[in-house]
């Protein structure tokens, strides 16, 4: 759960692995041999499917198969995107710690954009409402310390676009 | 929400077997017959509590790239505004948030210099800044909500 994983990084990725992603980034058909599935769509077999599957989950092009939650529709209507300032100088340190939170399912470092944006870490805060999101950002606050050197918390008031990110079959 | 609902989730936001009959495999760990495992995973898509099942990619992985991007708008070209930003087909999500830098975006290409031209010809459409903001480094995001 704690890996760090270093700047992103460009893996060997060809035509067959396009397209089966393309043939799966919607979700696996939900049969008994859903790899069988996407094999015949892509047209080799499903041996092949699995062990190109694999090797993406390994290389990090996949993070993971799974249940891809729909965290509103769960409960949890408040996600707040807290932004903090913290000393350049340990922010991998901090961001480790904040990362490894169980209420923190994403957390970044991007750059300042001074004098208006001073914040160089996020990390987006999950609860079912406002106050319990303010809860964990104390904690958060609290575990930063001296290094928390101001921070807020953004919430989302309306989706305006929503499409997800889409590759091409070819 | 159903006892097996919940399991289901909290046990396979990931490491969902990659096998011949993986739906067997799974089943087994949290005590399910195959047929019932998917036909509640049929249900969950259904009743969307549930996005998706099947791998999450990472696109900047694959050769693409993301950055997030903010833009202060005032807020009576608010409208207008998000008609430009999300004209564009590599912005990919959009949320109004209650900040100053009131429009958040995510801009995804397969390209990075596609990133910037998409920037650039947001800047120019609406005269306003764009902050991009590219993640720097990512420290480990796992999907830990429980239910």
């Amino acid at each position: 759960m704690n890996n760090i994983s270093p700047k992103s990084q460009t893996i060997a990725f060809d035509d067959l692995d396009r397209a089966i992603v393309a043939a799966t980034q919607s979700g696996l058909p939900l049969v008994k041999e859903p790899y069988e599935a996407v094999a015949h769509i892509v047209g080799v077999p499903a041996s092949e499917v699995m062990q190109r599957l694999q090797r993406m989950l390994s290389d990090g092009i996949i993070r993971r198969v799974g249940v891809v939650p729909n965290h509103y529709a769960l409960g949890f209507k408040a996600n707040g995107m807290s932004v903090w300032n913290v000393p350049e100088d340990s922010i991998v340190e901090l961001g480790q710690k904040i990362g490894a939170l169980d209420f923190v399912t994403h957390c970044y470092r991007r750059p300042r954009h001074l004098p208006d944006w001073p914040y160089n870490l996020f990390a987006m805060v999950h609860g079912k409402t406002r106050d319990e999101v303010f809860e964990k950002v104390e904690k958060i606050s609290d575990l930063l310390d001296d290094a928390d050197q101001g921070h807020e918390v953004l919430f989302s008031t309306k989706i305006l676009k929503k499409t997800g990110l889409r590759i091409k079959g070819s | 929400m159903l006892e097996v609902d919940r399991k289901i989730i909290n046990a396979f936001q990931g490491g969902f077997p990659i096998c011949e009959h993986p739906f067997a495999v799974a089943a087994e760990k949290i005590g399910l017959s195959e047929d019932a495992l998917i036909a509640r995973l049929n249900q969950l898509l259904e009743d969307n509590m549930m996005s998706r099942f099947g791998p999450m990619y990472n696109s900047e992985k694959m050769g693409g790239a993301v950055t997030l991007a903010a833009i202060a708008v005032p807020e009576p070209l608010f409208d207008e505004v998000t008609k430009i930003v999300n004209g564009f087909d590599e912005v990919a999500h959009n949320y109004q948030r209650d900040h100053k830098l009131n429009m958040w975006f995510v801009v995804a290409a397969e390209d990075p210099s596609e990133i910037a031209r998409v920037i650039g010809e947001i800047e120019m459409a609406t005269g306003l800044d764009v902050f991009d903001m590219p993640k720097t480094e990512e420290f480990f995001l796992e999907m830990k909500v429980s239910v």
